[in-house]
C-alpha cells in the first residue's frame, strides 16, 4: 500500500518542525473543531438534540459531543425548542454567561419564529433577545437537519477575522 | 349512575342535576362545596381530584364557574361538579387545597388564566404567566394574539430591546375544514392571501 497519496499539507522531513499559516485559520481550525454546545432544550425539539448527540448520528464526529449544561464551559447555545416569553428571560442571561467567542442556533420552527405557536405566551423568535448565527428549518428538524446546520456553523467559523476581532462584541 | 341525587340533595340543599353525556354532574353552591367534597371523599370514595378548570360564560351573570372532576378509585367513576363563582368583577371560590392537595397546583392555574380567587389557598400566584403578567388570558376578552407588554425581568428588558408583542395572526385563527382527503382538511385561515399558493390579493 502506497502511503504517498495520503501525504496532505504539512510533512515535519521536509518543513521541519515549524508550521506557517495564518493565525486566523489556526484559531478559527481549533474553534471550529470544537465547539462544545450549551443545549438549551425547552421544547419536543430537545428530542431531536438528544438524538443529533446518540450512536446513531453521532454528533462527536464534528468535535461537538461535548455537551455542556453550564454555559461558563460553552461556546454553542443549541435552543431547541419553544421559547415562552417567561423563559425568555433566562435564555439571555444564559446566553450572558457563556464566554466569548459564543455561537447561537435557533433549532426548529419555535425557535426561529416561534412557530405554530402564534401565541400570547410564546416569543415570535429567539433573534429577538439573542443573536442568531444558524436557523434551522423543520418541526422538529431531523438530525441530519441540525448536523447541516452545525457544519454551516462551522464554515461561518472558520470564515471569520478571529485575530482582529479577539474581544469580539456582541 | 352510581350516585344517588336525592340522597345528596337531602345534606345539600344547594345541589342540582346538571345536564351530562357522560359522567353524574352537579351544580353546587360556593358556600357548600367544601363540605360537599369532603363528604364524597369521605362517605362515597371519591379519594382523587382529577381536574379543576374554569369557565368563563362571558355575558352572563354569575360569569365564571369552576368545574372538578373527581374519580373514585374503588367505583371506577367519576363525577363533574360546576360550582359558579361569586361576584362577576373579581370571581371567588372557596379553596379545595384542604381536601385534596392536589387542587393546589389546579388552582394556580385556573387563578393565572381566569382570575378566579380561591379562597383559603395556602400560596396563590400565578403558575404559567410570569408574576407582574397584568392579564388573564382565558378570559373571553382577552385576544387570542396577545396584548402588547413588558418582558419579564427589568436589567434583562434593558439589554434586549424587545417586547412582547401581540402575535402575528396571519389571518388566523387557523380551522381544520370539513372535508374528505386528509390533505384538504391541513387547518386554513380565513385570509390566506399571505400563502404562496394562493395569488397575492391588492
Ligand atoms: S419546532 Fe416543532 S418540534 Fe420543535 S419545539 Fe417547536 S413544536 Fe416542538
Amino acid at each position: 500500500m502506497s502511503t504517498e497519496n495520503l501525504e496532505v499539507g504539512y510533512n515535519s522531513r521536509i518543513e521541519g518542525d515549524v508550521i506557517v499559516s495564518k493565525a486566523d485559520a489556526v484559531i478559527n481550525w481549533v474553534r471550529k473543531n470544537s465547539v462544545w454546545p450549551m443545549p438549551m432544550g425547552l421544547a419536543c425539539c430537545a428530542i431531536e438534540l438528544m438524538a443529533t448527540g446518540a450512536a446513531r448520528f453521532d454528533m462527536s464526529r464534528f468535535g461537538m459531543e461535548v455537551m455542556r449544561f453550564s454555559p461558563r464551559q460553552a461556546d454553542c447555545m443549541i435552543v431547541a425548542g419553544t421559547v415562552t416569553y417567561k423563559a425568555a428571560e433566562v435564555v439571555r442571561r444564559v446566553y450572558e454567561q457563556m464566554a466569548s467567542p459564543k455561537w447561537v442556533v435557533a433549532m426548529g420552527a419555535c425557535a426561529s419564529t416561534g412557530g405554530m405557536y402564534r401565541s400570547y405566551a410564546v416569543m415570535q423568535g429567539v433573534d429577538r433577545i439573542v443573536p442568531v448565527d444558524v436557523y434551522i428549518s423543520g418541526c422538529p428538524p431531523r438530525p441530519e437537519a441540525l448536523l447541516d446546520g452545525m457544519m454551516r456553523l462551522q464554515e461561518k467559523i472558520s470564515q471569520e477575522r478571529s485575530l482582529t476581532q479577539l474581544t469580539k462584541k456582541r | 349512575m352510581t350516585l344517588s341525587f336525592e340522597t345528596l340533595a337531602k345534606q345539600f340543599d344547594s345541589l342540582t342535576q346538571r345536564p351530562s353525556s357522560d359522567y353524574d354532574a352537579f351544580n353546587v353552591d360556593a358556600d357548600q362545596l367544601v363540605a360537599l367534597c369532603e363528604h364524597l371523599r369521605d362517605k362515597e370514595g371519591f379519594s382523587l381530584l382529577v381536574d379543576v378548570a374554569g369557565i368563563d360564560w362571558n355575558d352572563q351573570s354569575p360569569r365564571f364557574s369552576v368545574a372538578y372532576h373527581l374519580y373514585s378509585v374503588i367505583k371506577q367513576c367519576y363525577v363533574r361538579l360546576v360550582c359558579a363563582c361569586v361576584g362577576d368583577e373579581s370571581p371567588e371560590v372557596p379553596s379545595i387545597v384542604s381536601v385534596w392537595p392536589a387542587a393546589n397546583w389546579h388552582e394556580r392555574e385556573t387563578y393565572d388564566m381566569f382570575g378566579i380567587h380561591f379562597k383559603g389557598h395556602p400560596d396563590l400566584r400565578r403558575i404559567l404567566m410570569w408574576d407582574d403578567y397584568k392579564y388573564h388570558p382565558l378570559r373571553k376578552e382577552f385576544p387570542l394574539a396577545g396584548i402588547e407588554d413588558e418582558l419579564p425581568a427589568a436589567d434583562v428588558r434593558e439589554r434586549v430591546d424587545a417586547n412582547v408583542i401581540a402575535a402575528p395572526m396571519m389571518g388566523g385563527p387557523f380551522y381544520a375544514q370539513a372535508a374528505d382527503h386528509m390533505s384538504q382538511r391541513e387547518p386554513s385561515a380565513a385570509d390566506q392571501s399571505w400563502a404562496e399558493s394562493n395569488p397575492k390579493r391588492d
